[in-house]
């Protein structure tokens, strides 16, 4: 069953950019891409506890602000050392400028 | 090729192994550790009280990549003649390529032989199993391992003293005012700083100064640098100068023979220089591995260091000069970064300090306009309001 939470507003985001977002004691981060699609992951690092939204975005890419490790956010996956765990992903929906996640 | 064997399971040679195997070598790879423990990531050492160990990967990621670890063995001999090693335990290992990443070993001064020093997992055991309440510690070195173990510590209810020969904290990499920020935080937290004070003798329960001035404590810890681990190499005949010395491709003078890491001097921006970083190790490590396999450029990689102290972390990127004038941007009442800018006008450091990963951002920004060999627009860099990824985007 899908359980979609109301994250933010579309404009909360900058494109190519990210925002934390906490939910019933779990920490996800959101993201806005180049071409203005939205992603979520876990919000906190695999490698260490590091919240990603104090991380820069480029492109495709979240870098970890404490140790440099490297995500694609649209699938989760580990870009190489230091990290070697994906980043687990959430689907994302638009409605009516809110962007909602399954948190489920 | 079909034998590839690493001298040094740390940081450097542990991430080597794994990029050979990424790059499609399917020989043989022997990864030769002096710890008996699995290969673990150093910087936690000084920062967390119990010590955390955190492996650079769990014991099946060898298995499942072929790569075979000798540990708590350590190479005798490196025998150019016939291409092979030594190790101990009567055993002889052929090579085709040979990567040394033996890493660096603290130092330790005339007269400070009786301190402790934290390198090595068996040395943070040691000194943070005895830190308690009210234990005097002293910490001679004012850097980033000594004032780590100092924040560690005070957060214990230890007294702590740091005694630091140079006129401010962290001299050899930090400017001054992050140092500033750094010292103030120490004091408050009632940490004692001596500065411009050297050390004569270190006895058991007291640390005597340049001065005469006595420091009495229960216990002595010195982090007043490393020194690369070369004395294989030296013994093999490679050429040697602050580190083994390496060409763009981290090649010895021997070009079967690789070396990387905190032990070797490479070229860098028209100089040679030796780095002791987690981040370095790793980078040049994979290089080091492509090399090997004959496919590596030239190296170009940016330096990146940072301390984590209370809840504060700094972060440098570049090579900070002395002598370049700093310009500082704000990122809030308590986070700031300092540029430098050479005399043509290209970045070539940036130095940062923040609570949390306050500066990450900017430190990132200011690595990757490194890197580009950027020239910000006068005055941009110093503008909290202009946004620093939209002008290096602009530029690219």
């Amino acid at each position: 069953m899908p359980q979609w939470v109301d994250a933010c507003a579309v404009g909360d985001i900058d494109e190519e950019d990210l925002i934390r977002f906490d939910h019933e004691g779990r920490t996800f981060a959101i993201y806005r891409s180049p071409d203005d699609e939205f992603f979520a992951t876990d919000g906190v690092c695999t490698h260490e506890h590091a919240f990603l939204s104090d991380g820069l975005v480029m492109d495709y890419i979240i870098e970890c602000p404490k140790h440099n490790g490297r995500f694609d956010y649209r699938t989760g996956e580990a870009k190489g050392a230091p990290v070697c765990v994906n980043l687990k992903t959430y689907p994302v929906k638009v409605e009516d400028g809110r962007v909602f996640i399954d948190v489920a | 090729m079909d034998n590839i064997v690493i001298i040094g399971a740390g940081e450097c040679g542990v991430r080597a192994a794994f990029a050979l195997r990424e790059e499609g070598f399917s020989g043989r790879i022997t990864l030769v550790g002096e710890e008996p423990h699995l290969p673990y990531e150093r910087p936690p050492l000084s920062k967390n009280c119990p010590v955390a160990v955190k492996l650079i990967a769990e014991e099946s990621r060898y298995q499942d990549a072929g790569i075979e670890l000798l540990l708590g063995r350590h190479v005798e001999r490196i025998d150019r003649g016939d291409r092979s090693v030594h190790i101990s335990g009567g055993e002889r290992r052929p090579y085709d390529k040979l990567l040394i990443a033996t890493g660096a070993r603290a130092r330790c001064f005339a007269g400070m032989e009786a301190a402790l020093t934290l390198r090595n997992l068996d040395d943070a055991r040691l000194i943070l199993d005895a830190l308690r309440p009210g234990l005097r510690l002293a910490i001679i070195g004012g850097g980033f391992i000594g004032l780590e173990l100092a924040a560690t510590a005070r957060k214990l209810g230890v007294e702590v003293t740091v005694i630091e020969a140079a006129d401010h904290l962290m001299a050899r990499i930090v400017p001054g005012e992050i140092a500033a920020v750094v010292l103030k935080r120490h004091q408050a937290e009632g940490v004692k700083i001596i500065v411009g004070a050297g050390v004569t003798t270190v006895r058991e329960k007291a640390v005597r100064l340049f001065d005469d001035r006595v420091v009495e404590t229960d216990l002595v810890v010195a982090g007043v640098g490393a020194e690369p681990e070369t004395r294989l190499a030296a013994t093999a005949g490679l050429a040697i100068a602050n580190g083994i010395m390496v060409n763009e491709r981290f090649a010895t003078s021997d070009p079967d023979i690789f070396a990387a890491g905190d032990c070797c001097c490479f070229p860098f921006g028209g100089e040679r220089v030796r780095l002791e970083s987690w981040r370095a190790a790793q980078d040049q490590g994979e290089h080091a591995a492509r090399a090997m396999l004959g496919k590596a450029a030239s190296y170009a990689r940016v330096p990146w260091f940072w301390s984590d102290q209370y809840d504060l972390t700094l972060q440098v990127t570049g090579l900070p000069r002395q002598g370049l004038p700093h310009i500082r941007r704000n990122l809030s009442d308590d986070a700031f970064v300092l540029f430098q800018l050479d005399q043509s006008g290209r970045i070539v450091s940036a130095s940062g300090i923040g609570q949390g990963n306050a500066v990450a951002k900017e430190i990132k920004l200011a690595e990757m306009m490194i890197e580009r060999e950027f020239r910000p627009p006068a005055g941009e860099l110093g503008d909290p309001a202009v946004n620093l990824k939209a002008i290096l985007k602009a530029s690219s």
